[in-house]
């Protein structure tokens, strides 16, 4: 089991790579926001994880911190893009 | 048991986040890019959080993963709209091989509609 888990991590580090590239090459500002949506979510998955690998509770805690987190960053952004101000 | 039913959604959540990683790299623009990437994202990592769940049997752990999952599942569509709404109204343009544009459509009906009535 231990080894599965150091394999996804492997799978899931691969897939933060890949999205690091759209967010260094994308040629809009959008791609780049999607591409950030896109690491938050799958780094919750490694918190997941890492909480299995350490049997440790708080990884989880941070998972769902950085869920929501994540969340208002992008809702930020894509308000920016559309050119209203944040409080409308 | 709940080892080994964990560990295949996890399996099966892992190929669906490689499969939206490579289609966020590989898609031709924006809007195709959205759709694939956040799918499969989001589906991918519903999968972990259930697994892990599955594997820490609804401890403590289990149910902090069942929370933050229905917070994915939640938030992460919104999210993607949100983005989609703000790429078309920024103006960046779809793809050549797009064959068809409902969005702007629909806004020439609503305008049609509305010169109409005056």
């Amino acid at each position: 089991m231990e080894t599965f888990i150091w394999i996804g991590l492997g799978a899931l580090v691969l897939g933060s790579y890949l999205c690091l590239y759209r967010i260094g090459r994308g040629p809009t500002a959008p791609d780049r926001t999607v591409a950030i949506d896109i690491l938050g979510v799958i780094l919750v998955g490694f918190c997941a994880l890492l909480s299995i690998l350490t049997g440790k509770g708080f990884y989880m805690t941070m998972a769902i911190a950085w869920a929501l987190l994540s969340f208002i960053g992008t809702l930020a952004l894509a308000k920016f893009l559309e050119g209203k101000s944040l409080d409308e | 048991m709940n080892e080994t039913i964990g560990a295949v959604l996890i399996a099966i959540g892992l190929l669906f986040d490689l499969f939206g990683c490579i289609g966020l790299v590989r898609m031709p623009d924006i809007y195709t890019r959205l759709q694939a990437a956040t799918k499969c994202v989001t589906v991918g990592t519903c999968f972990i959080l259930v697994g892990t769940a599955v594997y820490a049997a609804l401890g403590p752990m289990g149910v902090k993963a069942l929370v933050c999952m229905s917070f994915v599942l939640i938030t992460s569509p919104t999210a993607a709209h949100a983005i989609a709404r703000g790429a078309y109204k920024a103006g960046v343009p779809l793809d050549e091989s797009s064959v068809v544009d409902a969005y702007a459509e629909a806004a020439d009906a609503d305008l049609g509609a509305s010169k109409g009535d005056n």
